[in-house]
């Protein structure tokens, strides 16, 4: 979807602020929110892809103007509800209203350490051969889908070249919808920055982004 | 109250259940343990993990390591998976590594546009500004105008590549060894090396 998210090239929002030696965190909420959002992911009712969309989807004023550990609450509050497990009501309350739909796994305090080392891998074998090779031009496709997708405004229907067969993987486009994993290949596809953004371009500059094989067309 | 002005009022709707944060993200974790759905202390063990075992000290290990043993560079180029799972870093926003390696004629930077995706397992937890839309929609657009923000200055004739991490491979930039480091230890040369500088943000810094 043509959402917020999708940042690459916007302009208006000033220079970045770095801060000096940062914290991790900003305020004691934000430590929980990271926390409950990392367990309730454990449920393994919802893929990160849908996670993805469901901060995509938030609209645009406020995902603009919000932290992102507020974007990772707003978002998680969505999937507690559409997913049987909370509802807005119960969360504005603080209350327990109804019972919860059964999570796969619940995230025990032991059980952490082995489950952030594992982490979730999304490679999967194909059956197919890649359809691209290293040094190949390739043209991306254009498409504005209201649904998931990882190919950015920017780079659409842009000329590149294949750097990299980087193996295969979950296609998140349909797997955010529940729409299986669907795996295909995933190039690393290099771009000029004139060819991005035209006059004026810094021609020093060159672009990569990481592309699913059937954001992809030959030349 | 006219129609007109309820129309007008939902048009301006703003959502103030997120105006107290504290108290939003608080009743949302009672009413999750309230259903045995979250365990408290499993949120303590995440928190404790990314505030003292998981950080950019893990990556400046992996950069010292590839400065000082060249077959270890290699592998890093190769497999940046297998490479940096070596030295004992793996999991969470790490399953699928790659390095990219700065050189004399072109300097890496590492975006994610479209959320925040960053490399957890070398570099620990992203910084605001990494997920903030300032950095998100410039990176792409103008680099050296960010980098001027984080006081590095590039030659004009320095080539720069910037990676937007939109699939699930996470990069980690390995940063020039700075001029004057020969005799140094894997340990001295760690501490030359800032989360910033594996962003592509910064370089190695200089020996003191």
């Amino acid at each position: 979807m043509n959402g917020p998210h999708d940042l690459g090239g916007q302009m208006g929002f000033g220079p970045v602020a770095p801060e000096k030696d940062e914290p991790y965190f900003h305020a004691e909420w934000e430590k929980r929110a990271l926390g409950i959002t990392l367990s309730c992911g454990a449920f393994g009712a919802w893929t990160i892809d849908e996670s993805r969309h469901a901060r995509e989807n938030i609209p645009p004023a406020d995902y603009l103007s919000a932290s992102y550990y507020e974007i990772w609450t707003r978002a998680l509050e969505v999937l507690l509800e559409r997913h049987g497990f909370a509802t807005r009501g119960e969360i504005d309350a603080g209350v327990k209203q109804m019972e919860p739909a059964t999570p796969k796994r619940i995230l025990k305090a032991d059980m952490v350490p082995a489950v952030l080392a594992r982490g979730g891998p999304c490679d999967r074998p194909v059956e197919t051969e890649p359809l691209f090779r290293p040094g190949e031009k390739v043209r991306t496709k254009n498409f504005n889908p209201q649904t998931h997708t990882r190919l950015p405004r920017y780079a659409r229907a842009k000329t590149g070249i294949v750097e990299a067969v980087q193996g295969s993987y979950v296609f998140p486009d349909d797997n955010a919808h529940g729409n299986g994993e669907n795996p295909q290949w995933v190039y690393t596809v290099v771009f000029d920055a004139g060819e991005i953004w035209g006059e004026g371009a810094d021609p020093t500059l060159t672009i990569s982004v990481d592309a699913w094989e059937s954001y992809l067309e030959r030349l | 109250m006219s129609a007109d002005h309820h129309h007008h009022h939902h048009d301006h709707h703003h959502d103030n259940r997120y105006s107290d944060m504290q108290a939003r993200v608080r009743a949302l974790e009672t009413v999750l343990t309230e259903k045995g759905l979250i365990d408290p202390a499993a949120i303590d063990v995440i928190v404790e993990t990314y505030e003292t075992k998981v950080g950019p000290r893990n990556g400046a290990h992996v950069v010292a390591k590839a400065w000082s043993d060249p077959q270890f560079a290699e592998w890093l180029k190769e497999d940046a998976t297998a490479a940096i799972a070596s030295l004992g870093y793996a999991g969470r926003q790490g399953e699928h590594m790659r390095a990219v390696f700065n050189t004399p004629e072109t300097h890496n930077l590492v975006v994610c546009t479209l959320c925040s995706c960053y490399p957890w397992a070398v570099l620990g937890l992203p910084p605001v500004w990494y997920k903030a839309p300032a950095y998100r929609s410039r990176a792409v657009i103008d680099p050296r105008g960010v980098l001027t923000e984080f006081g590095l200055t590039l030659p004009d004739d320095k080539k720069i590549r910037v990676w937007d991490s939109t699939a699930e491979l996470r990069y980690l930039v390995i940063p020039e060894r700075p001029d004057g480091t020969e005799n140094m230890s894997e340990e001295e040369l760690a501490k030359l090396v800032s989360r910033d500088a594996m962003i592509g943000t910064a370089i190695a810094g200089v020996p003191a």
